[in-house]
């Protein structure tokens, strides 16, 4: 497995001086994909993304090709977003992309357009990201400049406008529907589904909607054919994947990898582990969001179906690694704290579960908490699960639920200690 | 319908019954009786509707040209020209340092939409302030990545340093997107990090000093940690739109 180079598709030369500028991108072969996916007929370009069976990767994992051909036929307008609010904890992928190489994403989102028949599109991106921002004006400029954006592109008839929208902080406009209505220019609250955006979207028109990664990776994929590119990884999970790792490693950063391989090889062999001394207590697989992981389970295979058949989720491929000098109130406690936070406000089971679950870990910490308490946060947890707008509570159900069930004996020992510390403190007044 | 007065009655006494059982300190209180701000002013229904400002015969605001040529040009670019609350209220914030009552009345002048709507997405949204805040923003993430990384004593330690200038808005932030390298700070926004408490006082003389902050340690300049990315050696980007 360590032997041979893993293959960089995204990643290439990325660190090139100039790369963001339309003029190295062109002379890297920009934009030719493009060229040859404007030859093609829509049909066809959708058909190659379905034989790449490459999934979203903005943490559904949803098949793209198949949510692209959801789009009604006909010429109403419609709609192409491109969800750049990474704001799930512990991911920076998207921001090395659209910094680096923003001409990547545009090619992306001009060829989905034609694949689906849109005709304007959007990037969201997050308020925080800057510097990514300014990068994309100006490669957006120049594209429009050379007529790739804009009308009759290439001459091929289509006809494509790109606005980049910056948000102003709220991580639930990474949501499709909170960021829908977000963009719309209110208060980013999830809308009621069905309808999906597919159908009924933004301006109540259709309207598709990827991750900056996924449309960055549509270049390569019409590049190199969609065949080729499902050889890449394993059955269910195609290709290559950008991981972001983070927490207590050597090497944070992220990396290029064919899905499917070791999880250990990632967070020890690229990552490079924990200090020297400690270990790997839990891991985040996929963000924040999804369900801790033990160090046993490192041998799992990282893709979407085998982490999925461990009880957690890929996500979007944010690995964050806690070592053994860490206590798991700690994490519990900063995971729910940042939901309640995040929380709209409109679904109660959200609104009350993540600040009760907050009450509550900040009671055992107090020492104000029973073993019993530990049932009643995790019946907390279940109740919160599918019973939202969205999914934002159960982001912070899944994680807080596997924590309470995988460390049990910790939470209930912290609940002892500091309930003696708590008496001590009572009888010494 | 009860009164704050009622409310405060109400709340002393469940405190004095709580403190007869024995189980419970006094809980801390607003004025108005509850634990929770806000819900003490009545809506007042004798008040006419609010309306977009310089339609109807309501007084017309001054709006800065720059501002309103800024917030057109946003409307432009969307199908619905609400599609443009969030950038024109970010410009808006910039020109008066915060989303205050004017700079509202403003924006809903330019863009033909009520006060109240545009107050309705400002409060929604961290980045945009409602109150009064310092002139330069460091955002401190203090999300899991980070805070395992030390980022809490990070941020006490920048809110120490800057005690009491009115110049900073030092605020904890949920994840900014930067987890390589925790743990970090938003400045104005730019991304630096990793940072350790002995940078802070650097941190804020190069703000105060109008000075780009910790050159070396900004984002812009740092490679892809993967190895395999780059086929040969690239020297450091430069600090572009950071500086």
């Amino acid at each position: 497995m360590a032997a041979a180079a893993p293959p960089i598709l995204l990643f290439t030369d990325i660190d090139e001086p100039g790369l963001n500028t339309l003029e190295v991108y062109e002379r890297r072969g920009g934009y030719q994909s493009l060229r040859k996916a404007l030859k093609m007929t829509p049909e066809e370009v959708l058909e190659q993304l379905k034989a790449s069976g490459i999934r979203g990767r903005g943490g559904a994992g949803f098949a793209m090709g198949t949510k692209v051909s959801f789009l009604p036929k006909g010429t109403m307008d419609k709609y192409l977003v491109c969800n750049a609010d990474e704001s799930e904890p512990g991911t920076f992928k998207d921001r090395e992309l659209m910094q680096k190489t923003p001409h990547t994403l545009i090619e992306g989102i001009i060829i989905a357009a034609y694949a689906a028949g849109t005709n304007r599109s959007f990037i969201y991106i997050r308020g925080e990201y800057v510097l990514q921002a300014d990068m994309l004006d100006a490669a957006l400029q120049e594209a429009r400049d050379a007529g790739y954006i804009g009308e009759n592109i290439l001459d091929s008839g289509l006809s494509l406008s790109l606005v980049v929208h910056r948000g102003a902080g709220a991580y639930i406009c990474g949501e499709e529907t909170g960021l829908l209505d977000s963009l719309e220019g209110k208060r980013g609250n999830p809308r009621l589904k069905p309808p999906f955006p597919a159908v009924q979207g933004l301006y109540q028109g259709p309207t598709l909607i990827n991750n900056v990664e996924t449309l960055s990776t549509v270049p390569t994929i019409i590049g190199m054919g969609g065949e080729e590119y499902a050889k890449l990884g394993v059955e269910t999970s195609t290709g290559t994947k950008l991981v972001s790792v983070s927490g207590h490693v050597q090497r944070p950063g992220n990396y290029e990898i064919e899905l499917g391989i070791p999880s250990r090889e990632i967070i020890y062999g690229l990552a490079g582990g924990p200090q020297v001394g400690r270990k790997v207590k839990c891991w985040f697989p996929g963000g924040s969001s999804s369900p801790v992981l033990k160090e046993d389970d490192l041998d799992i295979p990282y893709d979407f179906n085998s982490l999925a058949g461990a009880g957690s989720m890929l996500g979007s491929g944010a690995i964050i690694v806690i070592d053994d000098a860490t206590p798991i109130l700690d994490v519990a406690m900063k995971v729910a704290k940042f939901y309640r936070h995040e929380s709209c406000g409109k679904c109660t089971p959200c609104r009350e579960g993540t600040n009760w679950t907050v009450k509550m870990l900040e009671r055992i910490d107090l020492g104000e908490a029973t073993p019993m308490d530990l049932e009643i946060m995790a019946s907390v947890q279940e109740h919160i699960i599918g019973n939202c707008l969205c999914v934002l509570g159960d982001a912070m159900a899944m994680p807080i639920g596997s924590m309470i069930a995988k460390f049990k004996d910790e939470f209930e020992e912290h609940i002892e200690a500091a309930r003696m510390r708590r008496n001590l403190n009572v009888g010494g007044i | 319908m009860s009164t704050p007065e009622d409310l405060i009655h109400v709340a002393e006494e469940l405190e004095v019954r709580s403190a007869e059982a024995g189980v419970r300190l006094p809980v801390t209180r607003f004025a108005h009786g509850s634990r929770v701000p806000g819900w003490d002013r009545a809506a007042d229904l004798e008040k006419d509707p609010a309306e977009i400002p310089g339609v109807g015969g309501s007084p017309s605001p001054e709006v800065p040209a720059d501002l309103r040529a800024e917030i057109e040009a946003h409307m432009a670019k969307y199908p619905d020209r609400r599609s443009a609350a969030l950038p024109a209220l970010a410009a808006a914030q910039r020109v008066h340092g915060w989303c205050s009552p004017q700079a509202l009345e403003q924006v809903a002048c330019v863009m033909q939409v009520t006060p109240a709507y545009l107050d309705s997405v400002a409060t929604f949204y961290d980045m945009l302030d409602t109150t009064p805040v310092g002139r330069h923003s460091v955002y401190v993430c203090t999300n899991i990545s980070c805070s395992l990384c030390g980022a809490d004593e990070l941020y006490e330690a920048v809110r120490a340093a800057a005690g009491d200038d009115a110049e900073f808005n030092v605020r904890a932030f949920e994840c900014l997107g930067a987890c390589d390298i925790a743990p970090m700070a938003s400045v104005d926004g730019v991304y630096v990090g990793p940072l350790s408490i002995d940078d802070v006082p650097q941190l804020l003389e190069d703000v105060r000093a109008g000075r780009p902050v910790l050159p070396e340690k900004q984002l812009a300049r740092r490679l892809v940690a993967d190895p395999h990315a780059n086929s040969q050696e690239f020297p450091l980007h430069p600090a572009e739109g950071g500086a």
